[in-house]
C-alpha cells in the first residue's frame, strides 16, 4: 500500500515532471494565463496519462521492441483525440480557448515518458497509478504558474475579479508581461528555485566544477 | 440473445475458431518477429480506430448543437438581445431572420435554404467562393464566399438591425465576428469577435466588452459613401471632427487593431457589403 502512495505522492514534489525531470514545459507555457483553461488542461493530461499507460501497460509483453515508440504513439494519440472530441461535446467555450493546445497533449514529454520509463515495465494499475501520480505533478505546477499569471496579468482569479483594474476604475495596473508565454519561463524557474531550496538533494551536480586557484596546478608558490 | 448463446454461436462459428486459433499463435511468437510485429500494429490500429470513430460519431450530435448555440448566442449578443436566463433557441427564432445575400450583386438570395447554409464552409469550397485580387485583399483573407449570412433584427416589416459577418487577419489569427448597424446602414450598434486566437490581454481584448461598448453609435460611412470606421492610436477625442469615425486602438496590441481596421474597412467596402447597404438603404425594406 505504501508503495502504491508513493508512485502517486512522489511526482508531486520530489520527481516533479516539470520541475525535476523538466518535461512538458511547452504546454506549460502556453495554457497558463487563465486558471479555467489550466485545470482542464490538467484534468485532461491527467486522464490522458493514466489511461495511455494502463493501456500500454497491459498489453507490454507483447510490444514489438523494434515498433514500440509507434505503438505508444498510436494509443496516446487516439485517447487525446477521445478527449478532444469529449470537451467539445461537453465544454465547448473551454476547448474553443484551449484550440490545439488538447491536441498537443500527444507530443507532451510526460506522457511519452511515463510510458516509456515506468508502463513498459509495470502492471496496467501501478501504470494507471503513476500516471495519474505525474499528471497530478503536471497540474501542481501548472495551477501554481496560472494562478499568479492570471491574478497579476489580469487582476482576475478564474474570471472573478480580484484586484479592480486601472481602466474600470480601480487602482491595480495589470502586468502585460504575465500575460505572454515568458513569463511562465521566470515563474516556473522561480519554482525549481523554491523546490530545490526545499529539497536541496533535487540539485543536480555540476557537470564541471570551477577550479578553486588557490588549491590548483601552480597555486602553491 | 444472451451472452451464453453469442458465446455458443462463436464458438460454433469457423471464422471464429480460426481467429482463435491465429491469435493463440500469434500471442506465443517472440516479439521480434516480422510476423507479430505487423499482427500487433494491425490489432493495434484497428482497435484504435474503432475508439476514436466511436467517439466522434457518437458525440458529433451534441458538438453540432454547442456549435449552432454558440452562434445564436453571439448574433443575439451583438444584437443586443441577449439577457440572463433567455431561452437561446426561442429568442432566436422569434427575433432573428437569417438571409442570405449575394455580396456583389448586394441582393438577397432567395433560392436556398438562409438556416442551412453556411458562410465559413462555402468560403473554402472552390464552387462557392471567389479570390481576392491581392491588392484589394486588405483583411489577408484570400477567398471569400460569393454568398453571406446576414442577420436581420426586425419589428413587423420594418428593420431594427442588420448584423454582418466579417472576418480578417490579426497578429496570430483570422477574427471572425459580426457588426450589428441599425437599420440606416450606417451607424455602428456593436460589434463582437466569436472566433479569435489574438494574445490573452492584448489583441484578445477584442472580446472585451468595455472596449467593444466604445463602437456604439459610431459610422462607418462618410459623405462620399467610403468607410472610414477605424481603430487609431490612443484614445479617441469626441471633441474632434470626425472622432464619430473613430475608435480607441487597443493598447499594446498595433498589429490586431490594424487587423480590426481592415477587416471592417474590407468588409464595409465595395468589396463587402457596400452594395447590398446601399440597396437596404434606398428601399428601406428587408
Amino acid at each position: 500500500m505504501s508503495d502504491t502512495k508513493k508512485v502517486l505522492t512522489d511526482p508531486l514534489v520530489n520527481n516533479n515532471p516539470i520541475t525535476l525531470q523538466v518535461l512538458g514545459i511547452c504546454s506549460a507555457l502556453a495554457v497558463t494565463s487563465q486558471m479555467s483553461t489550466s485545470l482542464i488542461m490538467a484534468v485532461a493530461l491527467t486522464a490522458v496519462t493514466a489511461c495511455s499507460s494502463a493501456a500500454i501497460s497491459s498489453i507490454r509483453n507483447h510490444i514489438p521492441g523494434s515498433i514500440r515508440i509507434i505503438v505508444q504513439m498510436t494509443i496516446i494519440a487516439s485517447l487525446v483525440i477521445v478527449v478532444d472530441q469529449v470537451l467539445k461535446a461537453f465544454a465547448y467555450e473551454i476547448s474553443k480557448q484551449l484550440s490545439v493546445f488538447v491536441g498537443l497533449i500527444i507530443t507532451n514529454c510526460i506522457v511519452m515518458g511515463r510510458a516509456e520509463a515506468y508502463a513498459m515495465k509495470n502492471p496496467p494499475m501501478a501504470s494507471f497509478i503513476d500516471g495519474i501520480g505525474n499528471g497530478a505533478g503536471y497540474s501542481l505546477i501548472l495551477i501554481i504558474v496560472a494562478f499568479f499569471r492570471e491574478l497579476f496579468g489580469s487582476g482576475k482569479l478564474l474570471g472573478i475579479e480580484v484586484f479592480p483594474l486601472v481602466k474600470d476604475g480601480g487602482w491595480y495596473d495589470p502586468n502585460g508581461m504575465m500575460l505572454l508565454p515568458p513569463s511562465a519561463f521566470f515563474l516556473i524557474g522561480f519554482i525549481i528555485w523554491v523546490f530545490r531550496q526545499w529539497k536541496p538533494e533535487q540539485n543536480e551536480k555540476a557537470d564541471f566544477k570551477i577550479m578553486d586557484i588557490s588549491h590548483g596546478e601552480g597555486g602553491h608558490h | 440473445m444472451s451472452n451464453g448463446s453469442l458465446k455458443e454461436r462463436l464458438d460454433n462459428c469457423e471464422h471464429y475458431q480460426k481467429f482463435d486459433a491465429y491469435k493463440d499463435k500469434i500471442l506465443a511468437l517472440g516479439n521480434d518477429s516480422l510476423e507479430k510485429t505487423i499482427a500487433v500494429a494491425l490489432a493495434l490500429c484497428f482497435v484504435c480506430a474503432i475508439l476514436v470513430s466511436f467517439a466522434a460519431v457518437a458525440l458529433r450530435p451534441l458538438q453540432i448543437e454547442n456549435k449552432a448555440l454558440d452562434m445564436k448566442k453571439n448574433i443575439l449578443e451583438v444584437a443586443g438581445l441577449l439577457e440572463e436566463g433567455t431561452d437561446i433557441n426561442q429568442a432566436f427564432a422569434s427575433q432573428i431572420e437569417e438571409k442570405l445575400v449575394d455580396v456583389d450583386s448586394g441582393d438577397y438570395v432567395e433560392n436556398m435554404d438562409a438556416v442551412a447554409y453556411d458562410q465559413r464552409k462555402a468560403a473554402k469550397d472552390p464552387a462557392q467562393n471567389i479570390a481576392i485580387d491581392s491588392a484589394d485583399d486588405i483583411a489577408s483573407i484570400k477567398r471569400k464566399a460569393k454568398i453571406a449570412k446576414v442577420y436581420l433584427v426586425k419589428n413587423g416589416e420594418t428593420i431594427e438591425s442588420i448584423i454582418l459577418p466579417m472576418h480578417g487577419y490579426g497578429l496570430w489569427s483570422t477574427m471572425y465576428g459580426f457588426l450589428a448597424l441599425e437599420a440606416d446602414g450606417q451607424t455602428v450598434k456593436s460589434i463582437n469577435f466569436y472566433d479569435q486566437a489574438e494574445t490573452p490581454g492584448l489583441g484578445g481584448e477584442v472580446v472585451n466588452p468595455n472596449w467593444r461598448a466604445l463602437w456604439q453609435g459610431k459610422k462607418v460611412y462618410d459623405d462620399a459613401g467610403e468607410p472610414q470606421l477605424r481603430l487609431i492610436k490612443g484614445v479617441v477625442d469626441t471633441a474632434k471632427a470626425g472622432s464619430e469615425y473613430n475608435v480607441d486602438g487597443l493598447a499594446g496590441a498595433t498589429l490586431t487593431s490594424n487587423g480590426v481596421t481592415n477587416l471592417v474597412k474590407y468588409w464595409m467596402g465595395k468589396q463587402g457589403f457596400a452594395t447590398y447597404l446601399d440597396k437596404v438603404r434606398t428601399k428601406g425594406e428587408g
